[in-house]
């Protein structure tokens, strides 16, 4: 077959006849269109930049949650086995929650007082952002329990043995109302969900730590949902804990 | 009077990075940098973030001010609750700042007519400008809550939204 050169016109383009493929003209494939569309600006579609972040008046429903919440466990029961490999699963779930809830409620902080934000803030109150790490336990126990929970967590107490060891109790956690626990699970704490947050929430603060755990209380019989809420703080935030309390005097 | 601004996550990557010129008066909003400044203010950004990893743990709000100057760039930054740094980089007269190790600025031309001496970075330590540049990260935080409250924004992941672009452009028209 003689190669085509280039010198030669084209021949006429048969006419279009669909029943012979043939005779069909095949576009070349189009260069990749991404597949996002970006409301122009001349349409009024609204993007979530347009929606506010101040707290909405009424919350959402707990039913809403808990049917979401179920599923979420069901989903990860079915993939794994084990207690502590589902206890994994919710903490890893919770963790981006975390992190986006600190920004969030940082913001809230600051845009309802713009007085108390760029000036030296003492208190953790109107202050900005925890750098100590009372300030950012006091942050979990009152801000973003009640960010979550409509209400400030029960306790907040330092381990006695170990010096970075914390815990927070919660006496009913919110997650659990319609959770219950089959026997030979009994292990399992579905609040591991929120340690999950909270873990994500220190870790973005810049205070790591080796893991947030939820443990139920035993021995308890005026709430039996009791939990506890383990925080493991790393070695190099204990040492600068430790370098700021001695350079800065509380400052 | 040009400025750079750019977020920086937590593992110092940039993010999202946008040069414009001021829109006050005399401003046209197109930055004027020279053409070392590319990569020039890049790097005296980066190089401020040491000094914001100083003093954050000292420090405890959100906005942390001046913090760096060189060679009349002068950084400004902002530093949020996940670690993540917004620093705005500005410079009065990018023509007249060489960046050669010589450190002899030449002689900054007088203000012409055209450019009013209201420009932020003439007063660079004033209060109207930490004002204006405090007013202006804020909005910017309020964008970026928003942009990072989306569920499928992960962490430390390149911001690429047109609508985040925008809204920082009308801040900053509106700030700066």
């Amino acid at each position: 077959m003689p190669a085509a050169t280039t010198t030669t016109a084209a021949p006429p383009p048969p006419p279009l006849d669909f029943k012979n493929s043939d005779t069909i003209p095949v576009l070349p494939p189009s260069k990749h269109q991404p597949s996002l569309r970006y409301p122009s600006s001349g349409s009024h579609r609204k993007t979530i930049y347009d929606r506010s972040l101040s707290r909405p008046p009424s919350a959402t429903s707990l039913p809403a949650f808990a049917y979401l919440f179920n599923t979420l466990i069901t989903y990860h029961h079915a993939k794994s086995g084990s207690v502590s490999d589902i206890e994994t699963r919710l903490n890893r779930a919770g963790y981006p929650i975390g992190v986006k809830m600190l920004d969030l409620l940082l913001y809230r902080q600051a845009a309802a007082a713009p007085g108390g934000f760029g000036g030296a803030g003492k208190s953790g109150a109107s202050g900005a952002r925890p750098t100590r790490l009372l300030e950012l336990l006091q942050f979990v126990h009152g801000t973003l329990w009640r960010g979550l929970f409509g209400r400030q967590a029960d306790a907040l107490e330092q381990s006695t043995t170990k010096k970075n060891e914390y815990m927070i109790v919660d006496n009913e956690p919110v997650v659990n109302t319609y959770v219950t626990i089959p026997r030979e699970m009994s292990q399992l704490n579905c609040a591991a969900f929120v340690a999950g947050v909270v873990e994500g929430v220190c870790d973005a603060a810049g205070f790591g730590t080796e893991g947030v755990s939820a443990h139920w209380a035993e021995g308890e019989e005026m709430w039996p949902g009791k939990t506890i809420f383990l925080l493991r703080f790393r070695e190099e935030v204990m040492e600068r804990e430790e370098g700021l309390k001695a350079g800065g005097g509380g400052g | 009077m040009s400025y750079y601004f750019t977020i920086i996550g937590t593992r110092d990557n940039p993010l999202f990075e946008v040069e414009f010129g001021t829109s006050k008066v005399g401003g046209d909003g197109i930055a004027h940098f020279r053409d070392e400044a590319k990569h020039m203010n890049q790097f005296i950004v980066h190089a401020a973030l040491d000094i914001v990893e100083e003093i954050q743990w000292t420090n405890k709000d959100m906005y942390l001010k001046r913090i760096d100057s060189y060679q009349n760039n002068h950084v400004h930054c902002f530093l949020t609750g996940g670690n993540v740094k917004f620093m705005l980089l500005m410079n009065p007269d990018p023509m007249a700042t060489t960046y050669s190790a010589y450190s002899t600025s030449p002689p900054s031309r007088p203000s012409t007519a055209r450019q009013s001496t209201t420009l932020l970075a003439a007063s660079p330590n004033s209060q109207a400008t930490e004002e204006a540049v405090r007013a202006f990260m804020l909005e910017v935080y309020e964008h970026w809550v928003k942009c990072i409250m989306n569920p499928f924004y992960q962490v430390n992941q390149v911001v690429t939204s047109p609508v985040f672009q925008n809204r920082v452009g009308t801040a900053a028209k509106k700030y700066l």
